[in-house]
């Protein structure tokens, strides 16, 4: 009953072999992944001129667009880790299997705080969409958490996820309401709006690249909190922890990290959602290997789903944002069905 | 003292019953209000003299074109996506016991708007076309949402989390053929995107008003039925009602309101699921809601629109206004509903 996913579904702590087995078989298929996106574009492009374009040259067409693959990858994997570790953090808190930072209405906050940070204040650097993007968030998740956990029975999954759903409706059509009257903010901010990796910069990466790290140290070391967390307030209490503040700090590590992600890479729901899920199938529910393997784990299905978007339809790009949302919908149907109604 | 309690039960009847009437007399009179101006005011004002004739069918200079066709089929457009709006939503509230239950909410409004889409963009089709195309898909989800949540029976609570999960799958693939049209500029794609009555033509009323007249009485005259069906499945059946019949009679009618109003504007956000509260509001307990929450459909419409065109600087699509005004009211239900500790 306390811990997220329910006891029938996984073990506390799988044994140390098979952790360090799925460790490496996440490692691998990660680079694999990584490769993959370097190497498979809208534009195909042969193995010799991939192997150039790693040295460092783009004389041709098709080493150039290998040389801005490279980014694009980095940013996909960078994004994905953020978010799945971000989504982890926030199952744990909330000791909600449906929390996510998409579904709680956060990543739309983000948004909302940049579109109207573009029309009113005219936010120029990526480090100041960056801070918008952070406070955004940290309103929204409150905000969502706050509604949610009215009544009796605290925040039920039920009752966030309802309350999360409201808000991003709401936060929606106050976005709309901002960016429609400013045709030039509006061009920006179509391609953002959808969520992809498409416009990567080494410059934007090396800003947001701060804030994920933070964010991710802030998350790892409230690792061994969230495991008493998981046991119900009153016996972390009892163990020691102060859970208010534990739970606020490890709040606001997921909050620097979806919405340093969301800043730059626009809002991208379900990662966050999906991964967690499938790594505690994977390890078990300790959050000290739990945090890690999401990381790895997001990292490879965002690049993974960002590959897809570009081979599919070529020579078309579907944005990343999209395909995770194919795919996300229906493992979040899954979950709800999996729940006892009385638990929701 | 039986006697008593008669006259008080009596009392109570017609004090009602006389409640409702003004209510939707008052209501009434607000709509047709509201239409006359939005034909009367504009880009040039015209007076009601002026109106009438045109409405009469005389030719008047500047007026025959600008009311007749313009402002006409615009205001008449709104009025009858507001009613079927009203009547779908009210009744799916009915049906399933549940406010949040609101085919906007739990993804047909998104399967409409999603097919219509992509039957204008992808399959290039025509209005007729555009209709069956939304209405099949609409059905198809609604029974897909009805199947995935059926476990033990079908869980009310668990059937508004497989909607939203399925909403947002399709409003992805929404984005994804709207981001496709190359022709499509992003102002109009957002337009169509919220809902909007820009450029109204008696083209696409027709098929609206059509569904009105085959739908609206279907459901109307189901009314005692679905009324029944609040009670319980157990106590309607009891008291005589045929609960599937009921049911799918009224799942065909209402989805096929939402359907063709949707592929006729768009989406237009929160009105289905705003008429049912706020008309159970004005008219009070007891009777059918069905005739109240059309007009507040309408009246919402209609009013949405002419904020949306004259109030600020810019030009809002009406779903955008209803979008801004709905979203608080939402959270405002599912906070008094949270508070009051009750189960949604």
């Amino acid at each position: 009953m306390t811990s997220a996913t329910g006891p029938d579904v996984a073990t506390l702590r799988r044994p140390a072999r098979v952790r360090l087995g799925w460790l490496l078989v996440v490692l691998a298929v990660l680079v694999l992944v990584m490769l993959a996106s370097v190497a498979f574009g809208s534009r195909i492009v042969g193995w010799s001129d991939i192997v150039a374009a790693f040295g460092g040259t783009d004389e041709t067409l098709n080493q150039a667009a290998v040389v801005k693959r490279i980014p694009r990858t980095v940013l996909a994997a960078l994004v994905g880790a953020a978010l799945a570790l971000s989504g982890t953090v926030m199952q744990g808190v909330t000791r909600n299997p449906l929390a996510d930072p998409g579904i709680l209405g956060v990543n739309m906050g983000a948004m909302l705080a940049i579109a109207v940070g573009m029309t009113t204040v005219g936010l120029v650097t990526a480090t100041q969409y960056i801070w918008a993007a952070i406070a955004g968030a940290a309103i929204s998740a409150l905000f969502v958490y706050g509604v949610g956990s009215l009544g009796r029975g605290g925040a039920t999954p039920l009752k966030i996820a309802l309350a999360g759903a409201a808000t991003s409706a709401a936060l929606a059509s106050l976005v709309v309401a901002v960016v429609l009257p400013r045709g030039d903010v509006a061009e920006n901010f179509q391609s953002w709006q959808v969520g992809g990796v498409g416009g990567a910069s080494w410059d934007s990466i090396v800003q947001v690249l701060p804030f994920l790290l933070g964010g991710l140290a802030i998350c790892l070391l409230s690792a061994r909190a969230l495991n008493s967390l998981a046991l119900g307030d009153e016996l972390a209490a009892g163990l020691g922890e102060r859970v208010a503040l534990v739970r606020g700090i490890a709040a606001f590590g997921a909050v620097v990290l979806c919405g340093g992600a969301t800043a730059i890479a626009g809002p991208i729901a379900f990662v966050g959602l999906i991964v967690p899920h499938m790594c505690r199938l994977l390890v078990g529910l300790d959050h000290r290997w739990l945090m890690p393997f999401a990381t790895l784990v997001g990292a490879a299905l965002l690049t993974a789903a960002d590959v897809v978007g570009r081979v599919v339809n070529r020579p078309d790009e579907i944005a990343a944002g999209i395909i995770t949302a194919l795919i996300g919908a229906p493992f979040f149907i899954y979950i709800v069905r999996r729940q006892k109604v009385r638990e929701l | 003292m039986s006697t008593t309690t008669l006259e008080a039960v009596t009392r109570g009847r017609v004090r009602r019953g006389r409640r409702r009437r003004a209510v939707l007399g008052g209501l009434t009179v607000a709509v047709v209000a509201i239409f006359a101006v939005s034909l009367m005011v504009g880009q040039t004002f015209y007076t009601p003299d002026e109106v009438f004739r045109v409405l009469l069918g005389e030719t008047v200079p500047g007026a025959s074109f600008t009311v007749g066709e313009l402002r006409l089929p615009r205001a008449v457009l709104a009025l009858i996506t507001g009613l079927c709006f009203g009547i779908g939503g009210v009744t799916f509230q009915t049906m399933l016991r549940n406010p949040l239950a609101s085919p906007d909410i739990i993804g047909i409004s998104s399967a409409a708007g999603a097919a219509a889409a992509f039957a204008i963009i992808v399959l290039n089709l025509g209005e007729a076309g555009v209709s069956a195309f939304a209405i099949v898909a609409a059905l198809g989800v609604a029974v897909l949402i009805y199947l995935l949540s059926f476990k033990d029976g079908v869980a009310g609570t668990r059937l508004v989390l497989i909607g939203i999960g399925i909403a947002a799958m399709l409003n992805s693939a929404t984005s994804y053929v709207l981001d496709q049209a190359g022709q499509w500029d992003l102002q109009a794609a957002t337009r169509w995107l919220n809902g909007s009555l820009n450029g109204s033509t008696w083209d696409e009323a027709v098929p609206v008003l059509v569904a009105l007249a085959v739908f609206g009485p279907i459901l109307l005259v189901q009314a005692r039925n679905l009324t029944m069906l609040q009670l319980g499945d157990d106590t309607a059946a009891a008291l005589g009602t045929r609960l599937e019949r009921t049911r799918l009679i009224s799942i065909v009618a209402a989805v096929g309101l939402i359907a063709f109003a949707t592929s006729a504007t768009g989406p237009i956000a929160f009105v289905a699921f705003l008429a049912g509260p706020i008309a159970a509001r004005m008219v009070g307990p007891g009777g059918s809601l069905l005739l109240p929450s059309a007009v507040v459909g309408s009246l919402l419409v209609l009013l949405a629109d002419f904020i949306g065109q004259f109030a600020f600087d810019t030009r809002f699509p009406v779903g955008v206004v209803t979008g801004v005004l709905g979203a608080p009211y939402l959270i405002f239900l599912l906070v008094r509903t949270n508070r009051a500790g009750g189960s949604l």
